[in-house]
């Protein structure tokens, strides 16, 4: 459940948002991604009501979940042609992402068969065929190693260009990439603020 | 449609792969009939008692297909991948109720020359064009309600209970129809096409239930 939470993302910037296990990070990403629908309260993405006007932005977000959303039967090329043909993509992008991620030589296995740290960098994959504008991230970096977060860099990084808004459970990090930072306590909003005006007591509270 | 193609398309590869639900309604109607064959305790059966059975045979294994059709949806993702895309919602009623019409049809060319092989006196040949039909029929009406059902049971924690307690008493008009539709057709010397009267109701009953899913399965999909 969220509550009191008020705030406004800038295109373009990087919301970060912390808190520990069952604080509403999920819960704000699903609402955000058309996911979820809110019992109060507004919510605005690219200008558009939600979820009145959900239709309006589906294909302009894309969502990295804790749950890849690919099909453990079929390889990772199977999935990705599948999902790119659902947001009107062409096959080439496809192979695009897959370069980008180092996945190319292993996207004909079955993800069933393929490690978590594979089958992320392969949900990553999925959630920026469609280049979105707004990228909903939670905890877009779990099961990869340091050469495989460099890799997606460049896709769900700062340098893709779109706005983001992600989860973490490892505030430094978080507060490196962001641009406005928002902690979460039991669904409300404990703070909103820049990440140099994060006060180190406050966030050390939220995962207490 | 090129959505209905692209998730019909990647459910037909599911199957292809895990080969889990078509070759268990398949089985399911074999080893029913066998159990027929010895329950009756009649080597042959025609008419209305080999349509009924013939009926109630392919609902159960129907049954088996309706309870499987969105499982991957569910704890696979599927569902939150279709919902984050730009496309009609319908979309998936459409593809999901072809493929389990589709896998009803392979499970009756199958099934349906076993039920003759096993139990059925007279022989299929005169019955089959008017059969086809009734069957035809009725594999929509299951396809339709099936899909519906199984989306909202999907999202319950009792799914195994809640497709066959909704699902049965929805379809219980089509499988009056279908039954008594085939009954004259499984007849001894009997009729070459099935009763008129049934086959109506049968494909009004498709059509009516066809447009109330279409209408109400985008509330289904809401969380």
């Amino acid at each position: 459940m969220l509550r009191d939470v008020s705030l406004q993302v800038p295109a373009g910037s990087t919301l970060a948002v912390l808190g520990r296990n069952g604080a509403g990070k999920s819960t704000l990403l699903r609402i955000l991604a058309t996911l979820l629908r809110p019992h109060a309260g507004d919510v605005l993405v690219f200008g558009e009501a939600l979820p009145r006007r959900g239709f309006a932005v589906r294909g302009r977000l894309g969502l990295l979940a804790h749950d890849p959303l690919l099909y453990r039967d079929l390889s990772g090329r199977e999935n990705l042609s599948y999902h790119a043909r659902l947001q009107g993509v062409g096959p080439e992008r496809v192979e695009e992402v897959l370069e980008v991620v180092g996945m190319r030589e292993r996207a004909d296995e079955p993800v069933r068969l393929l490690s978590r740290g594979l089958v992320q960098r392969l949900a990553v994959c999925r959630t920026v065929l469609h280049a979105p504008s707004l990228l909903l991230l939670d905890e877009p970096l779990a099961n990869l190693d340091p050469a495989a977060t460099e890799l997606v860099g460049p896709l769900i990084g700062r340098d893709s260009g779109a706005t983001r808004v992600l989860t973490s459970h490892d505030p430094p990090a978080a507060l490196a990439e962001a641009d406005i930072v928002l902690g979460l306590e039991d669904g409300r909003a404990a703070f909103v603020t820049s990440p140099d005006k994060v006060d180190p007591v406050a966030v050390r509270r939220l995962y207490a | 449609m090129k959505t209905v193609l692209t998730v019909l398309r990647k459910d037909l590869l599911l199957e292809l792969r895990g080969f889990e639900t078509l070759p268990a309604m398949i089985l399911f109607s074999i080893v029913t009939f066998v159990i027929f064959h010895f329950g009756l305790n009649q080597d042959t059966i025609d008419g209305q008692l080999a349509a009924g059975v013939l009926t109630v045979t392919l609902l159960f294994a129907a049954m088996l297909g309706i309870n499987r059709l969105f499982v991957a949806e569910r704890e696979q993702g599927g569902f939150d991948a279709f919902l984050l895309a730009p496309v009609d919602r319908s979309a998936l009623l459409v593809a999901k109720a072809t493929a389990l019409f589709l896998f009803l049809v392979v499970l009756e060319v199958i099934a349906v020359p076993a039920f003759g092989l096993l139990l059925l006196g007279p022989s299929l040949g005169h019955a089959l064009p008017g059969l086809i039909a009734v069957l035809a029929l009725g594999d929509v009406a299951l396809a339709v309600i099936g899909t519906l059902v199984s989306a909202i049971a999907v999202q319950t924690r009792a799914r195994d209970l809640i497709g066959p307690i909704i699902g049965l008493p929805l379809l219980l008009p089509a499988l009056i129809g279908m039954a008594r539709g085939a009954g004259p057709l499984l007849a001894a010397h009997g009729s070459s096409s099935p009763p008129g009267r049934w086959v109506a109701i049968l494909a009004l009953y498709d059509v009516v239930f066809a447009l109330l899913s279409y209408a109400v399965f985008d509330f289904l999909l809401e969380d």
